[in-house]
């Protein structure tokens, strides 16, 4: 009894500075500019635009999330085997990039990616022929990636460091060899590690902007291009929520198509 | 023989795996420190070796307020959001199902959202509530997407602790306080730490919540950024980033190698 | 392992705030605070010479609170809602039309501002379309919107002179457009002969087709960084804002480059952009938002800023007082002639507005 008094702070914050905004959204979303009913909003997703823009996201997003995870996936292996993971070092090792600006560090990539950048001034200094890199679909999915990436090691490593040692040892004193470990058991015992890095870095790179307008050049229209210049540029708060309610039920939808997997409830995040 | 050498090149692999990972993720942070330095306001030209970006960030009276705003707002907020987001997870974590799956389905909402309609939703609800807005708000807004955070660091280790020890201890006559600080804090303390860490990160990064809930007068170093693109960014901004990362940095390697014998255990 | 972390986070933080904070904290409130109350500025960021700011607080007493925003439509929501409120703002044109017809702002009592008669009435005049009676505004900065060309990368048979030569397949993946609606528009329909401020349907659809057949050539669609874009070599010409020029030509000097960048306004004519002092309608010390405004009209004062921002002042004494060579540069201070087609940008209403912006979508989504 008494311990559910302890959630009586958080549920009222919820309520006051989460429910509520998200209520004036469903409103906004529901309402058009005179006020009226309408559920013009929520059905403009179709309109030939949003729903590229969309589908663009999602597959970008897609990508990116499917990047992410092949990359940590090996990477909190090795760290877990070299104990590089004594207290809390390498956490502060993914993180500790986040404390530079998020505009200045993708500012940053775009130093690195022009036309005359620093990659490029590399490959011609090696008489290697030039890249066009930046303003295109792989510039932005390289953002995405660099951005989360973190997110996604995170939970992996910290599910990673608690199987037993011994479970993997018998296995291997049982004749499997590395892929079938690897299947056999790293997997299954990491799925709540993997879920939480798949949410943590698909849902930021679904409603990103930013990366898109500085590492893409703007020609790629994404949901969240969309969504950001309704509320600012075309000061369309009404279009803006609805696109945002029709987000959100994407989220949810993969969300709980992805907990399905997750037999524990809720996957460990870090 | 064979099995040392190819344990060798697996390792020299491996090696390679984390330096390459390392260099994409410091990439643009050696770019930033080198611009730092940089004689010239462009992003892309090298304009020669000059110290006047670091001079001119001390003497700026609106660089060192928008620090010291946002230090303390992330302090605050993490350690807010660290409180209240760890009592909740100790009473979600008691809860039935239902319930629990209602509050954690709330918990993730303002990590779901797009950050413009966080910050737009949140600042129509602070007027909504009469809250005026000002450098309390920007506190209020980033506890609440701090939160999620911490909850989400903190139930997994809370799912790990064995329930029996706390019973026990209730047996021999603890009070629940004093077993709770003694048998489970203990326990999910590195949860709470990664949560505040987390908490800590988001606030200093976020910038578009900020935009929409601060007040008037008050800057924080990401909406100073943000308002200095349309003339181009002060390399100042990026002299400021590199002392804050090296001072990061420095204080990573005292504590972590310092000299006194630390407990082993993993 | 616990108490190495905890040992390890709390120094971190403690210790990030303390070195990085023990800096801060000296800085803030300059100035002397005097008994004549406060004034809430909202401007562009980097829009003011800050030396400015402390003289201002000195002369007269009023302490500045002193605010900064990114783009104008950044700015509407936070004075629409009213959640904190400024006594001086500083817009542009077309947004100054919609807060007017919005009733966001009051009009300035003219006798606390004598110094607007060091505006040249030539700008007071432009700054009718956007404020019929003069009665909400006073200009501070104006510019116009041209094309930025590298004279290494464009031969000079090739020097663009017209919008349409944007369309030229010599220009493939070396054109840097503007990221927003009503500059793209203003291109294409200017270069189609019609008005920018047009709310023709045909005349949008038309403009819209040729915007997508631009799309393939354009390198990128941006705001702000055409000008470091252009300075890097990145693209042979760019969409730009004149204010620019200065910075370009200076930086250009400045980095030995082998190369020059050139401003051409071109012959259909183009955006000419004025952005103005207002006070907002809910403003709690309008007379001392009135005594900034006449601050800033003052001659040297404006010159002061002009030289910080280097965005041309539409204020006469201070334009009397530039070098000679300044006041010659083209770039910046163009003839009154080449402005002959030239047009201020309008506020054409929410229902316009979301046609352009359909408009827009359908170009960025192709």
């Amino acid at each position: 009894m008494s311990k559910k008094l302890l959630s009586g702070p958080y549920l009222v914050w919820m309520v006051g500075f989460t429910v509520i905004p998200l209520l004036l959204i469903v409103y906004y979303g529901l309402t058009d500019r005179t006020g009226a009913f309408t559920l013009a909003n929520i059905i403009s997703i179709t309109t030939a635009e949003h729903a590229k823009a969309l589908w663009l996201s999602l597959g970008l997003s897609f990508v990116s999330t499917l990047i992410c995870l092949v990359l940590a996936y090996p990477l909190a292996m090795i760290l877990r085997k070299r104990g590089i993971g004594k207290g809390s070092f390498v956490v502060f090792i993914f993180i500790l990039p986040m404390w530079m600006n998020f505009l200045l560090r993708t500012l940053a990539w775009q130093t690195l990616l022009e036309r005359n950048g620093v990659i490029n001034g590399i490959l011609s200094s090696l008489h290697l022929p030039t890249q066009s890199l930046i303003n295109t679909p792989g510039a932005i999915v390289l953002g995405m990636v660099y951005n989360f990436l973190p997110f996604m090691v995170l939970p992996i490593y910290n599910v990673l460091c608690k199987i037993d040692d011994n479970t993997i040892n018998a296995a291997q004193d049982l004749g499997a060899n590395f892929w079938q470990t690897l299947v056999l058991i790293w997997f299954p015992l990491s799925v709540p590690g993997i879920i939480s890095g798949i949410t943590m870095v698909f849902v930021p790179a679904l409603t990103t902007f930013v990366i898109s307008n500085l590492l893409g050049g703007s020609k790629i229209l994404l949901i969240g291009n969309v969504i950001e210049q309704e509320f600012t540029r075309g000061s369309n708060w009404h279009l803006g929520s609805g696109l945002s309610l029709v987000l959100m039920v994407f989220i949810l939808a993969s969300m709980a198509l992805i907990a399905k997997y997750d037999k524990n409830g809720e996957g460990s995040a870090f | 023989m064979m099995k040392r050498t190819k344990d060798n090149l697996k390792r020299i692999a491996q090696d390679f795996y984390l330096v390459m990972i390392m260099v994409f993720l410091y990439a643009p942070i050696a770019t930033l420190m080198v611009l730092s330095f940089s004689n010239s306001k462009s992003r892309t030209q090298w304009g020669g070796f000059t110290l006047r970006w670091y001079g001119e960030m001390f003497e700026s009276a609106t660089i060192m307020n928008a620090l010291q705003n946002t230090l303390v707002i992330a302090f605050a907020s993490a350690l807010f959001a660290t409180i209240i987001g760890t009592a909740a997870a100790i009473a979600i974590s008691a809860m039935k199902p239902l319930p629990k799956t209602v509050i954690m389905g709330i918990t993730n909402i303002p990590m779901l959202n797009a950050d413009i309609v966080t910050g737009i939703s949140l600042m129509l609800a602070f007027i909504a509530f009469g809250i005026s807005l000002g450098f309390q708000t920007i506190l209020i807004a980033h506890i609440t997407f701090n939160i999620p955070y911490v909850i989400l660091s903190v139930m997994p280790k809370l799912k790990q602790t064995n329930k029996s020890v706390y019973e026990a201890a209730l047996d021999l006559g603890a009070s629940p306080i004093y077993a709770f600080f003694k048998v489970v804090f203990p326990d999910i303390l590195p949860g709470v730490l990664s949560g505040f860490l987390l908490a800590f990160t988001m606030s200093l990064d976020d910038f578009i919540i900020t935009h929409f809930t601060k007040g008037a007068g008050i800057n924080t170093l990401s909406t100073l950024i943000y308002s200095e693109v349309r003339r181009g960014i002060k390399p100042s901004m990026y002299a400021l980033s590199t002392i804050i990362f090296v001072t990061v940095l420095v204080l990573l390697i005292i504590t972590n190698f310092a000299p006194h014998k630390r407990q082993e255990g993993r | 392992m616990k108490k190495n972390s905890f040992g390890m986070i709390l120094a971190l933080a403690l210790g990030s705030c303390a070195v990085l904070g023990g800096c801060g904290g000296k800085g803030g409130n300059s100035g002397s605070q005097g008994d004549a109350g406060e004034v809430y500025v909202y401007n562009w960021g980097e829009y003011i010479d800050e030396e400015v700011i402390s003289m201002f607080e000195e002369e007269t007493g009023i302490k500045v609170i002193y605010d900064m925003f990114e783009t104008n439509e950044d700015m509407y929501p936070v004075i629409e809602a009213g959640g904190r409120t400024y006594d001086v703002v500083c817009p542009s044109d077309y947004m100054i039309q919609k807060m007017v017809e919005n009733n966001m702002l009051a009009e300035i009592n003219f006798e606390n501002v004598p110094n607007v008669s060091q505006i040249d009435p030539l700008y007071m005049e432009r700054s009718k379309s956007f404020d019929p009676e003069n009665k909400y505004s006073v200009p501070y900065c104006w510019g116009t919107v041209g094309i930025l060309y590298n004279t290494s990368m464009v031969a000079p048979e090739d020097v663009p002179t017209r919008w349409s030569d944007l369309w030229d397949e010599k220009f493939n993946g070396e054109i840097l457009m503007q990221d927003s609606v009503r500059d793209a528009f203003m291109v294409a329909l200017k270069s189609l002969g019609h008005s920018m401020n047009s709310t023709d349907e045909a005349e949008l659809l038309e403009a819209k087709d040729l915007l997508i057949r631009q799309k393939p050539l354009v390198q990128a669609y941006v705001i702000d960084q055409v000008r470091d874009k252009m300075i890097g070599g990145e693209a042979a010409v760019g969409v730009i804002y004149s204010g620019e020029m200065l910075y370009i030509q200076e930086e250009v000097a400045a980095q030995g480059l082998a190369y020059d960048l050139e401003y051409v306004i071109p012959q259909e004519g183009t955006n000419v952009w004025i952005d103005s002092w207002v006070i907002p309608s809910n403003a709690k010390n309008k007379e001392n938002a009135e005594a900034w405004i006449n601050f800033l009209c003052r001659p040297e004062i404006a010159k002061m800023n002009f030289e910080y921002i280097t965005y041309a002042t539409p204020n006469k004494g201070a334009f009397d007082l530039l070098d000679e060579e300044l006041q010659n540069n083209k770039a910046l201070f163009p003839d009154i002639e080449s402005l002959d087609n030239c047009e201020v940008f309008q506020y054409l209403g929410d229902e316009v507005d979301s046609i352009y912006n359909d408009l827009w979508k359908e170009v960025k989504s192709n």
